[in-house]
């Protein structure tokens, strides 16, 4: 007879694992991913292909090299970086700084605080960010798709520049339809041209229990919600809740980049604690700070406060007694 | 449909022997009856060595009042009485029985009649409860009379029968159900009329549709037993989680089912006190589901206690080629056997068979912080917090993080994508924090005492 294993139970799981939500990640990714191709063609192939590789090299050499450890690309969270960091990039970025940028990302954000699940800051807006302090001309460079493809200024950066000269809303030129926001085809990040193919992913990430909703609920809520309260007061100086909500990485973020595991809250008021900072961060840096998007600055200063919600945010336990 | 309301997972239910209809296992040639299958302090042997017994003799009696009387299962000469090595590689007492023939009490009713009338009252019932050794047969093994037995002070609303069985392969409840239906409902009765509550549920999960078409046909003729289907849910069983289920009501922290009204049966359990109460048979046998993947024939067998685990297996088709584990109850809370040549006890619900492949735990890699295993702790917990703090042995942080609350059902573990030992390193804290509250309210016990000798002295 066969030896008898010996373990304390329970003696059965359910399946999942670390690569499962990690694919199952790039997989909500792809609608985004084809709309990016579609309106940027081969630059967006090139970019994507660029920093994928490169975040996936970039931890398998320092796991092998550096840290002397068994390798963990396999499990799927590099290739996630590598595609949230080139969505938020703009789609004719030199290639070399779109290393420099995985470099940073897995490197710094991630490998020198241990690997996936000890990193403090989201490595791919830790990127990001890093790039936009380091390139800001090469940054802020978008492509608008069409025949000849053209650069100019993002609906995000015209608004600001236009309040910015004096002008009313209404005054300022070029501003996009709100169906361009929302099917795509407005200059931008990779990642943010349609906010339909990211509500596509969020939809995949919900149905296969990759996410919950607190995150992007409280994240987008709150954006509108504050934008709202501004937009009501001056319909002439702000932008309307829905104009804040479809530009940027309002999309992009509140689905894919605030809701990482590991730089976001564990428990469930955590979550719409820390989406709600994210939303409210994000509408006062677009509307009175120096930069026309905020998306990124907000979810890194709120990954940062993360820890901090988890102390204070406990899940409602069974039994417990109101005090 | 009901259910509780915090946490919770969907395990595969695999209830292979669901259809088995439940078969008389022979009587060993030797049966080995531990005095200890029950919470609570063991049994005394009152027979010795080369004794006649009989089937349903009293051989070990209960010394205490948490505590359970032990009857033998078979007739013959008692041949040792020894410590042996149990399921779980522990030494205990216990008595072994070579068997001679099959020679009942006269006092137990062997016929197939069913016993409606109840006629004790209610304090006659609880005792005869506690003289037949009738423990919770969920696989808890809490002796029945405890539970039974209102505190002072405290009032008993509703009794709540367990039949949600919901370890999955288990079916020997459901089995159970199907045959035993009428019998169960009386069982039901009579521990209203001991607890002199007018309301009884039973609630049994969705998984099991004839068995709850069963007893709510069955259930119209008696008065105040309503049958309560509910969504299949693990843990639904946990007796905590089962009254929110039912009532709506969660017991507090640290308090019991009666401090919120409620008492809380299996329903095997209701089975074994009706056989006790109408028919006046101890606690001698019990239904035990012996399944698994790699078995041949997953069967649900009536077993007397004292049969040897291995006579269960050769039953149900043989010990296959691929096992890799045999586990003793559910693979969700059961313990594996750490050896195959022990007996049947009072708590052994089921016999679980694993592969060799589904016996392997996965290799664990970092924790993700996917808060899965937060969202899924039926108590509300937060179980990647105290793994890190019981491995690091921060006890006190640990009971800060309510740790002594975990009914250790296994939810968190399972459902991390990065294999995590979550509950392994819980129970090693539990533990620890458990020792440090008994030490604690012994210490206050001991200073409590201390005041008050000086305090006479003073006088």
């Amino acid at each position: 007879m066969n030896k008898l294993t010996i373990a304390p139970s329970p003696h059965v799981h359910s399946g999942d694992s670390v690569r499962r939500n990690m694919f199952g990640v790039a997989i909500a990714l792809v609608p985004a991913l084809a709309t990016s191709l579609w309106f940027f063609g081969l630059d967006a192939l090139a970019v994507i292909l660029t920093s994928v590789v490169a975040c996936v090299a970039v931890e398998y050499l320092i796991q092998k090299f550096v840290l002397k450890v068994p390798t963990t690309i396999s499990d799927g969270s590099a290739i996630v970086t590598g595609l949230i960091l080139a969505f938020n990039l703009p789609p004719a970025l030199p290639l070399w700084i779109v290393v420099v940028g995985a470099v940073f990302a897995i490197g710094v954000c991630k490998m020198t605080f241990g690997g996936l699940g000890q990193n403090i800051v989201n490595p791919a807006i830790g990127g990001r960010v890093f790039l936009l302090m380091s390139f800001p001309a090469q940054m802020t460079t978008w492509t608008v798709p069409g025949v000849d493809a053209t650069t100019g200024a993002t609906p995000l950066g015209l608004m600001k520049e236009g309040l910015k000269s004096g002008k009313s809303v209404s005054e300022i030129i070029g501003l996009p339809e709100t169906s361009d926001l929302f099917f795509g085809g407005i200059g931008g990040s990779l990642g943010e041209v349609s906010a339909l193919a990211i509500l596509i992913g969020l939809a995949f990430l919900l149905i296969a229990r990759i996410i919950t909703w607190h995150i992007p609920v409280a994240v987008l809520g709150s954006m509108a919600a504050l934008q709202g309260v501004f937009y009501v007061a001056s319909p002439e100086s702000f932008a309307s809740p829905l104009f804040t909500l479809l530009t940027g990485g309002a999309m992009l973020g509140a689905v894919f980049m605030a809701t990482d595991y590991v730089t976001s809250p564990m428990s469930g008021k955590g979550m719409v604690i820390y989406g709600c900072g994210i939303g409210v961060l994000t509408v006062l840096i677009r509307d009175f700070g120096a930069y026309p998007e905020g998306m990124s600055f907000a979810i890194l200063l709120m990954n940062l406060v993360t820890p901090l919600i988890n102390r204070f945010c406990k899940p409602k336990r069974f039994g417990e007694i109101a005090k | 449909m009901k259910t509780f309301k915090i946490g919770g997972i969907h395990p595969n239910d695999m209830k292979l022997s669901a259809g088995s209809t439940i078969r008389e296992m022979a009587v060993p040639a030797e049966v080995k009856i531990p005095v200890s299958q029950h919470i609570g302090a063991p049994a005394q042997a009152v027979v010795a060595v080369g004794d006649t017994v009989k089937v349903g003799q009293l051989i070990a009696q209960a010394t205490g009042f948490v505590s359970a009387n032990i009857h033998s299962s078979v007739s013959g000469k008692v041949k040792k009485i020894e410590e042996f090595v149990d399921a779980n590689g522990y030494k205990k007492m216990g008595i072994i029985i070579a068997t001679e023939g099959d020679e009942w009490l006269e006092s137990i009713d062997r016929t197939d009649a069913i016993r409606r009338e109840v006629t004790m009252e209610p304090a006659e019932i609880i005792k005869r409860i506690q003289e037949m050794g009738i423990v919770g047969m969920g696989g808890a093994t809490f002796p029945a009379h405890v539970k039974l037995s209102v505190p002072p002070g405290k009032k008993c609303e509703t009794l709540i029968i367990n039949a949600v069985e919901c370890e999955p392969y288990l079916t020997s409840d459901h089995r159970l159900m199907l045959e035993h239906g009428e019998e169960v409902l009386i069982g039901v009765k009579i521990l209203m009329h001991a607890l002199g509550v007018a309301k009884a549920y039973v609630g049994i999960e969705n998984n099991k549709p004839d068995a709850i078409d069963n007893l709510k046909r069955l259930a119209a003729s008696f008065e105040g037993i309503e049958v309560v289907p509910l969504k299949l849910r693990y843990p639904q069983g946990g007796e905590k989680q089962l009254i929110d289920a039912i009532t709506g009501r969660q017991v507090p922290s640290g308090k019991l089912p009666i401090d919120v009204g409620a008492v809380v049966q299996n329903v095997g359990t209701v089975f074994a006190i009706y056989e006790a109460v109408q028919k006046n048979k101890p606690l001698i046998e019990r239904i035990v589901c012996v399944t698994g993947k790699p078995l041949r024939e997953p069967s649900n067998f009536m077993v007397r206690i004292g049969t040897p685990v291995t006579a269960l297996i050769d039953a149900a088709g043989g010990m296959p080629e691929d096992c890799g584990k045999v586990i003793g109850g559910g693979p969700m809370m059961g313990r594996p056997f750490t050896r195959l040549d022990v007996p049947v006890v009072k708590g052994t619900s089921g016999i679980t068979l694993m592969s060799i492949e589904d016996s392997k735990r996965r290799e664990a890699s970092n924790c993700i912080r996917c808060a899965k295993c937060v969202n899924v702790c039926p108590m509300g917990l937060e179980p990647y917090l105290m793994s890190t703090l019981a491995k690091l042995g921060r006890y006190d942080d640990l009971r800060e993080a309510h740790v002594m609350d975990c009914i250790e059902c296994g939810c968190c573990i399972f459902t991390c994508p990065s294999n995590r030992p979550i509950l392994d390193y819980v129970r090693a804290g539990k533990a620890k924090v458990g020792a440090q509250l008994r030490a604690e309210a012994a210490a206050h016990k001991a200073a409590a005492e201390a005041a008050k000798a000086k305090e006479a002295e003073g006088k």
